[in-house]
């Protein structure tokens, strides 16, 4: 008796989750980077709409999580938006698939405009400390970064080269959360992904370069940071085919549509 | 029901009673298997006493978050403490009892609130004021210890208030034949003999402190360093777990599995200390 009343839930439970997916679609699971994560779910629908032979899931996890699970296998296509791939990642095909600007942001209040590449370094590596140092009124720079391990950071911290982050920064872990900080201090100096600029904040120029598409297109402005997608062994069959889709003119408007630069 | 019967009742309870700790034991064995052979391998002294957190130099040292976690639980009891105790006195000896009946759930309402919106009234509100009148980031140990110390207000005042009123009539009728003044009954013999359940309250209060993750990383600011006023900003070991755990492989996820590790014995032993004073409260009456 009590062995039949547990055991007949869990055969129904086991068929319906055995029935609910399946049913002849080629699956593909793509995970990592979650600045690509949002383009991604929005690709896969498209390329869904058309090729219903295929099933495509889309998960975050951050780009360390795209490497590893591209490795282990537990994802078909695995995205890291890297500057430099890490040493386990040389074994897989990375295709660059779009490219992303990062900014940095300080508060409108901030009567500056304009940083060097130089003086960047020096206020996230603590040298700097006082915004009139940098030609802005007399007050102390709140430093914001993400945390270690976010692929925004490593990119920009690669990018601008030798930074060791000072100990003082506030760390906030997610591009958002970063703006809020930046919007509400006014002291307050981050950096985070172009696409997510709004009037909240203000990005500074970079070396004379403003942070916008056509500069960024145009190669002019610096903090730039590839997206990648990584197969194991060369991309085959319904994978290479959606790879293709997001390399295709279609593919890269959708990516221009919602804020990235295209590959090309 | 008949269909379930007697002896179906009691197997169905009993299975559920061990659930509940086979997933205690589950989680504790998870967290140590996870996290034991980094402690191992790095050495509990260099990981205990050493201030660089470097994850991506493989430098583990979570003083500044053993630091952190102390303070901002230390500074969420000079907050929540005094004020939970006096409010309870206040309530179970000199308010009238309708009153009590309305503000004691109102208060244990606070505990229904999800701690985002904590966070989240942190960020907005407190931080920004910290920062005009008193200047620093804002995001500081102070911003994180006054919400954490009205986050604890429910768990104190309930728990304090139940265990005075639990405090026989006779003892306070007694104090007052022998020409006790209200103040001098309360002080010296209500509270005292309340005295294990209040410890108790605040006990519980500092574990709900200590483990307490989204608020913190929303108000505390996250800096791993360890503070040199309560205008500095901090992190917790609970938020240095949230905040790299979704990004960490390798040594890096084992690290924040150790600290879970330490984590979990200050809790278990806070708790214990928590357990003993509740059975000695018992013990007595």
């Amino acid at each position: 008796m009590n062995a039949k009343t547990i055991l007949l839930p869990l055969l129904v439970l086991s068929i319906l989750l055995n029935g609910g997916c399946g049913k002849g679609k080629t699956p593909i699971t793509l995970a990592g980077s979650t600045a690509f994560q949002p383009f991604a779910e929005k690709l896969a629908e498209q390329y869904m709409s058309t090729h219903n032979n295929v099933a495509i899931t889309v998960q975050g996890g951050g780009s360390a999580v795209g490497v590893q699970s591209t490795i282990s296998g537990a994802a078909q296509i695995g995205m890291a938006d890297l500057v430099v791939l890490p040493e386990d990642a040389k074994a897989l095909t990375a295709t660059v698939v779009a490219r992303d600007g990062i900014a940095v942001v300080v508060n409108p209040a901030n009567r500056i405009t304009d940083l060097t590449t130089q003086q960047v370094r020096d206020i996230f590596n603590g040298k700097i400390r006082n915004w009139r140092e940098v030609g802005a009124t007399d007050a102390p720079i709140t430093v914001v970064s993400r945390e270690a391990g976010s692929g925004t950071r490593s990119s920009f911290e690669q990018i601008v080269t030798d930074i060791t982050l000072t100990k003082d920064a506030l760390i906030q872990d997610s591009n958002g959360t970063i703006r809020e900080t930046v919007a509400n201090d006014a002291n307050a100096v981050g950096y985070l992904s172009h696409g997510l600029l709004n009037a909240k904040i203000k990005a500074a120029r970079i070396d004379g370069q403003e942070c916008t598409n056509e500069t960024i297109a145009a190669g002019k402005y610096t903090l730039v940071r590839p997206i990648y997608l990584l197969v194991k062994g060369t991309p085959q069959g319904e994978i290479k085919n959606f790879i293709d889709y997001i390399l295709s003119d279609p593919g890269q408007q959708t990516i221009k549509a919602n804020g990235l630069i295209p590959a090309k | 029901m008949k269909l379930l019967g007697e002896k179906g009742v009691q197997k169905i309870l009993l299975v559920t009673a061990f659930s509940a700790i086979s997933a205690l034991l589950l989680i504790a064995l998870f967290i140590i298997k996870e996290g034991l052979p980094f402690l191992i391998t790095y050495g509990l002294g260099d990981f205990l006493l050493s201030s660089d957190w470097q994850p991506q130099s493989g430098k583990f040292g979570i003083l500044p978050m053993v630091a952190a976690s102390l303070w901002v639980t230390l500074g969420a009891m000079i907050v929540g403490a005094p004020l939970g105790v006096a409010g309870a006195i206040f309530l179970s000896e000199f308010a009238p009892r309708p009153v009590m009946r309305v503000i004691k759930p109102t208060i244990e309402l606070l505990a229904a609130i999800p701690s985002v919106v904590y966070g989240f009234i942190g960020v907005m509100v407190l931080a920004p004021l910290i920062r005009s009148s008193l200047g620093g980031p804002g995001l500081s140990l102070l911003a994180a210890s006054i919400i954490l110390g009205i986050m604890i207000l429910p768990t104190i005042i309930s728990i304090s208030i139940d265990s005075i009123l639990a405090v026989p009539q006779s003892y306070r009728e007694g104090s007052l034949a022998l020409g006790a003044t209200v103040w001098q009954t309360i002080h010296m013999v209500t509270i005292r003999a309340a005295r294990s359940g209040i410890i108790a309250s605040i006990i519980l209060g500092m574990g709900r402190a200590i483990g307490e993750t989204m608020a913190v990383i929303m108000v505390a600011g996250n800096a791993v360093k360890i503070p040199r006023s309560a205008l500095d900003s901090v992190r917790s070991l609970t938020a240095n777990i949230a905040l790299e755990m979704s990004y960490a492989t390798g040594l890096h996820r084992e690290a924040l599995f150790a600290t879970g590790v330490i984590l979990f014995v200050v809790i278990i032993t806070l708790n214990s200390i928590a357990i003993l004073a509740i059975r000695k409260r018992v013990g007595k009456r």
